[in-house]
């Protein structure tokens, strides 16, 4: 499945730009800043071109895809979760060449104020073009009969919870998001840059949750497990 | 209030038309450019610094400080490479090989800019031996890495290694940065030191180049 978003779909509101700067979110901030995040707003709706795919995987496959180049943390989430899955998906998500080129043509030229701030914006949409697609992706299983009134898909990436970044060879080589434009470089770096990929894992909502104890989780500053695993509870509310 | 302290109350508001105001007005009363640069600009960003430091500011508004200072810096270059007035250090910063976590290194390169060094921004994914060559070829004092993964960390040992191994220990400095690492790290892979935050970062490169 390719799909394209649209802007609208994936702007990223305010409060989650200035978080992303490190603004706490109970500071007000000035008015010359949010007129900066304004102007982030307005190039970032003029270059994005958003684009996803994601291909149904087997347990199997998806398990020499997950085992990568062998580097993996010896215990991880994704190691517990997907053989419980019901289905799996992989997915890579892009905002396109032309965002990322004009974030760096804004660092070349030192105009580092809205270079940041578009780097920001576009570091949240690109999180919000992988939410659309885990999205899009649970909605395509449940209207094609997958009947599970508990189940819930939440997406998994390499780079994070002990997936080694090297095991993006084994998914790339599988899902081949070069049809929509994603490459990858010699380090396991995505370009675009502003891309996501992983797996979408689809199953009862249980085995998603898991407690942030891993050896790895003392390094992790991000810490997006617990936002991830609310936001889980949030949709079961709904 | 004099004009270079009007100058830098203009840097701390992010008023970029009022500092290149400003910057041309000074220059027009025949300030001396070294004036101006550490009076009005670089005192500015001082303020900007402490006030981030204290989380009285945050990110954005350094961002259009620094906005403000580089035009008033596009008004003074000419007269400072006229007058050969040279930076206090250059600087090469990046994230290392294999991240590509760049906002906090970002914010390092805008501090050292407004402290008054020449900075040179590799960017992301910057593997060792262009750090070390740039920092060769370039004649800076400091090579300022960053990661935010775990899994690059080592890569910054590398590079404090290749230092030595090309015999630019005592030239070249090495200052290690990012979330996940510490000074404990820094001195196991034999750094020359750690900078927890931006601001901090500034502090010990200057402590580096003797420039405190």
């Amino acid at each position: 499945m390719i799909v394209s978003f649209a802007p609208a779909e994936i702007a990223p509101l305010r409060p989650a730009v200035l978080a992303q700067l490190g603004v706490p979110a109970r500071a007000e901030a000035p008015e010359r800043s949010l007129a900066l995040l304004d102007e982030a707003a307005a190039l970032f709706a003029g270059l994005v071109a958003a684009k996803g795919v994601s291909e149904p995987i087997g347990a199997a496959d998806f398990e020499a895809v997950y085992r990568g180049e062998g580097r993996n943390a010896p215990d991880s989430p994704v190691a517990a979760i997907a053989p419980r899955a019901e289905h799996l998906h992989l997915f890579a998500v892009t905002l396109g060449e032309s965002l990322s080129a004009e974030i760096r043509l804004r660092f070349a030229e030192d105009d580092i104020a809205v270079a940041v701030a578009l780097d920001a914006t576009a570091s949240v949409a690109a999180d919000e073009a992988a939410e659309a697609l885990e999205r899009r992706v649970e909605a395509d299983l449940r209207a094609s009969g997958w009947a599970a009134p508990d189940g819930a898909a939440l997406r998994y990436s390499p780079g994070y919870c002990g997936w080694d970044v090297t095991g993006q060879r084994a998914l790339f080589a599988a899902l081949r998001p070069g049809r929509i434009g994603i490459t990858l470089n010699e380090s396991c770096l995505m370009q675009p840059l502003k891309s996501v990929s992983g797996v979408v894992i689809a199953g009862p909502r249980a085995i998603h949750r898991f407690r942030p104890t891993y050896p790895f989780c003392d390094d992790c500053e991000t810490r997006t497990c617990r936002d991830r695993l609310r936001g889980l509870a949030q949709r079961a509310a709904v | 209030m004099t004009l270079l302290t009007d100058l830098a109350d203009a840097i701390t508001r992010g008023d970029g038309p009022r500092v290149t105001a400003l910057t041309r007005q000074a220059i027009g009363q025949g300030t001396p450019p070294k004036g101006i640069l550490d009076d009005g600009l670089i005192a500015g960003m001082a303020v900007v610094g402490d006030r981030f430091r204290v989380h009285e500011i945050f990110l954005p508004d350094v961002l259009l400080a620094a906005r403000a200072m580089y035009a008033g810096m596009d008004e003074l270059k000419p007269l400072l490479v006229r007058e050969g007035i040279p930076s206090i250090g250059k600087v090469v910063i990046g994230s290392v090989k294999g991240d590509l976590h760049d906002i906090g290194k970002n914010l390092v390169g805008i501090m050292l800019k407004g402290a008054g060094f020449e900075v040179l921004d590799l960017g992301h994914d910057v593997p060792p031996e262009r750090m070390v060559e740039t920092a060769k070829a370039e004649g800076a004092k400091v090579i300022g890495m960053s990661a935010l993964l775990t899994t690059t960390m080592p890569v910054m040992g590398e590079v404090v290694g290749l230092v030595k191994a090309r015999g630019l220990a005592g030239e070249v400095r090495t200052v290690v940065g990012g979330a996940p690492v510490s000074a404990d790290f820094a001195r196991e892979i034999g750094a020359d030191a750690y900078g927890f935050d931006a601001a901090n970062a500034v502090d010990v490169i200057r402590e580096l180049v003797g420039r405190r």
